[in-house]
Parts: structure tokens; sequence; C-alpha cells
């Protein structure tokens, strides 16, 4: 059976593509899939440190694409899941040096023995962005609850429309409840209203993940985590499974609040 | 004698109609203005009148080869002989000229303004998209912020209008601009420009124009009482 390719796109910077996809393979991967993660941010790679695999690059995507190894020989093994591997980006080169056909090409060579081969975009919408969808099977858009990265989004999905690769699927990202209700933050009806198109995730702010990308273990690995659980969700969903969507409502809720009135030193 | 061939262009393509005398000098002589004029005739549609000639099909066929050569597509042969009409049909030539629909121009309008054609678009136009057209402009879907709008006419949006919109771009200040929920970014009808006042809670059908001198927006249901 061929493999999926599925690249995690979002026009502005730092919505959390990374995040998303280390966490999305990392899911995929625990539920017994063979998984591909390919870093396309050629010249500002972190994929690697986010996988927290930096310390074992020998080989690169760029050094597969100008032939000075092989394939195989730029795939990094995670440390802790057997069948999730890691491609990563260049650091000292930029994206003029590798071309959508490349990217094809490589993909193609990945599609018979993987399941799933995640492609990491960088942020913009010129030759990296171009590259990182050239092979996409699916385009899964990362975005914030906030106008200009709802904006961003907005204008790569028309472009992937333009490019026959639409109508793609979002991920909305980094979502506070607390500001959603107080009407300070975006909400998902908000955005869906503009984007429109498929959810496939969303997923709470959680102080966790920053501790996650510090330490090289994505947060879908802990069972604890709120951003893990969403992103195992969407993991689920890629893979056809119909998940409802949690409602984020804080950790307080009504009891919670409750309990903290009662509380000594609580608000009442 | 010269051999009269005359050309007349129609919504068909061209049609080259020929006298009667011999084939053979009749054909020289089409094939003579054709290459006198190239440029004229390149990339042509071309019928040929041939009234009674009787043509095989080894000889139309010879001479759409002809054509084509000259990059002209001989899709046509009209004439009263059997015989050649016999020959087209088995080339897949066609025997007469199809009715043409009635063209824009024969219809009478009862408000001839310049650029009557309008474009319809039947999707959302997402931010970076950009339409400009001389004419009317309808939108069915939404105009998302960072889209824009520009139309030498009017501009109608069955849906959500929150880009960028310039309706009467040529100067045209009869112009006027209506949306399902009118909250653009940017509204300017000729040269005028105004932005949006705040959203209301419930936005209805607005038809925005120019009234001495300003540009305001009317709801759907005060515009009738105009």
């Amino acid at each position: 059976m061929s493999g999926t390719i599925v690249t995690i796109t979002s026009g502005k910077g730092g919505v959390g593509k990374t995040t998303a996809t280390a966490n999305i393979g990392v899911a995929l991967a625990s539920e017994g899939a063979r998984v591909v993660c390919i870093d396309a941010d050629i010249g500002l790679r972190n994929l690697d440190v986010v996988m927290g695999l930096e310390n074992r690059i020998v080989y690169d995507l760029v050094d597969v694409v100008e032939g000075r190894c092989k394939l195989r020989q730029a795939m990094i093994k995670d440390k802790r899941l057997s069948e999730l591997y890691l491609i990563p980006a260049a650091q000292t080169r930029d994206k003029t040096a590798v071309s959508p056909q490349d990217m094809i090409r490589l993909t193609d060579d990945l599609r018979d023995e993987y399941d799933w081969i995640l492609i990491d975009s960088p942020a913009g919408i010129e030759r990296g962005f171009r590259n990182a969808i050239a092979p996409a099977d699916i385009v899964v858009i990362v975005t914030n609850p906030e106008v200009s990265a709802v904006r961003d989004a907005d204008r790569i999905i028309g472009l992937i429309e333009a490019e026959e690769k639409g109508p793609g699927q979002l991920i909305l990202n980094r979502v506070k409840p607390e500001m959603v209700k107080r009407g300070d933050m975006l909400g998902t009806e908000d955005i869906l209203d503009v984007l429109a198109i498929n959810l496939l995730g969303v997923v709470p702010e959680d102080d966790g993940v920053v501790v996650s990308s510090n330490q090289g273990m994505p947060a879908a690995l802990d069972p604890r985590s709120r951003a893990g659980k969403a992103f195992r969700d969407v993991a689920r969903r890629l893979r056809g499974e119909e998940v409802p969507f949690e409602a984020l409502e804080s950790r307080d809720g009504f009891f919670g609040r409750i309990a903290r009135l009662v509380r000594p030193g609580g608000d009442a | 004698m010269t051999i009269s061939v005359s050309i007349k262009g129609t919504g068909e393509g061209l049609i080259v109609s020929v006298p009667a005398g011999e084939w053979g000098k009749i054909r020289q002589a089409v094939l003579q203005t054709i290459d006198d004029r190239a440029e004229f005739f390149r990339n042509a549609r071309l019928a040929l009148q041939v009234d009674e000639h009787e043509l095989g099909a080894a000889e139309l066929g010879g001479l759409r080869d002809e054509l084509a050569r000259r990059d002209i597509g001989l899709w046509a042969v009209l004439s009263s002989s059997p015989t050649t009409k016999s020959a087209a049909a088995d080339l897949g030539l066609a025997l007469q000229l199809e009715p043409t629909e009635a063209s824009v121009e024969d219809l009478p309008l009862d408000t001839p303004i310049d650029g009557e054609e309008a474009v319809l678009v039947a999707r959302t136009l997402r931010s970076g998209n950009v339409l400009r057209h001389p004419g009317h402009v309808v939108v069915i879907g939404d105009v998302n912020p960072g889209a824009e709008i520009t139309a030498g006419g009017n501009v109608i949006v069955w849906g959500r209008l929150r880009g960028v919109v310039h309706a009467g771009a040529g100067g045209d200040e009869e112009a006027v601009v209506c949306a399902l929920d009118l909250a653009p970014t940017q509204l300017r009808i000729a040269g005028h420009i105004a932005v949006s006042p705040e959203r209301r809670k419930d936005p209805g059908p607005e038809i925005a124009r120019i009234r001495e001198g300003q540009l305001i927006a009317d709801t759907w249901k005060d515009s009738r009482q105009r």
C-alpha cells in the first residue's frame, strides 16, 4: 500500500508547524505506522531539535538531493519509536538548493516503504513553500486564532487551491479558551467562517509544549499533556477515524471555581 | 481575366467565396489570395463557399491540407452541388454555417452603459486574489480580507464583502457596491473612498453608492423606499 504524503504549512511563521509535524509523526508512529518526517526549512532547520535528534545528524536533505549520500543514509531513526525517521534540513544552505522536482522524486522513493511522509514546510510563500507542497497528497494548514495568522492562512489556502492541492485541512493551534470566552480571541467558528476548510484539529495553548521542545520530547508522548492529546486526535483523524472535538473548557471549570471559592485563600 | 475571390468575416470566422469557372484556376486564386494576406489568415477558421463547383473528396482533402499548411482551419464547405456536399460530409466538414446565438450586441438594452459585460465568479475570493474587470463584477461567495476587486462598473457580492473593493474604477460615479454583508476593509466608488464603520451585530444586505457627493450605504429595505 502506498504511503501518504502530508505537508504541514501555514504562511505565517511561528504558529506551530514544526511542533505539529513532530507531534503528529510521533502520534502516528506510536499507533504502529511507519513514518518519515522531512524538514524542508533549508537554512533554518529545527525539526531535528524539537524531536531531540540534533546530535545524530550526519547527512541532510541537501546531501541527498546533491547525491553525496543515499536517501537511507540521511534518515535518522527516532530515539524512542522504532518506526519513526527524520530527514533533517541543511543548516548552511538555503531554499534554492532543492527544487520541487527533487522533493517529488525523493518522496516517491519513500512511498513504498512508509505509511506516512510528513513534510515540515518553512514559513512564507516562496521557493521553500513550493518545494514542500510539490509532492503533497494532503496539505495541512496550521494557524493561530489571531488575525494576521488567519490572513496568511487564507492566502496559503488560495495558493494551494490554485496549485490544485486544495482545499487543505486546518489545525487551529494555541487556543486559549478563557480568552475566547471573553471575546478577546477569535474562536473556531470565526476562523472557519473566513477559511472555510475542514477542521482537522484544535490544540490548546499549553506551556508544556515549550518544555517539550527544549527537551526534544514531543508532547504527544506525554499522556498528561493536553496539547499532546490534541495532536494524537489529529493523527487519528488523519487515519480516517471520527474523533469528536474536545470542549476546551479551562481546567477550573464550574467545580474548580467553586472549590477555589470555599478553600482558604480563595476568591470569596 | 482576374478571378475575384471574396472574403467575408463573420461570427463563425472567415468565409471565402469563389465565382464559377475552371476549378484549377480558382483554386490557385484562392491560395494566392490567402498568401497575399498571410498574416490576416493565420490561425483563422475558414468556410469555403464554392456554389456549384463539383469537388470530390480528394480535392477537398488536398485543399484542406494546403490550408492547414498555412495554419488555416477549413471547417466548412458551402455548396449547392450534391457531389461536393457528399465529399465534404465524408471529410467531416460542416455543410452549413451554424446559426449563431444572438450576440450580446444584438439584444437591445434598456440602459446603454459602457461595459455591460459582467464577469461572474462563483467562488470565495481569498486573501491575495485580485479580480480586475472593466465591466461589472458579480461574486457568488465571500470576498475575504486581503482580496481585491477593481471594476469599471458595479460590484455585487452574494456573500460577505470583507476585502478591498473599487467600483466605478474608471470614474463612473453612478457605480454601486452591493453585498449581503457589506464590511470591506476599504470601499471606493470612482474617486471616493471610505472605510467600513463598526460591524453591526446583525449585518444585512446593503448597497453603497455616491449620493450628493458622499459615499453612503443603504440597507436593502431603505434603498427600496427611495
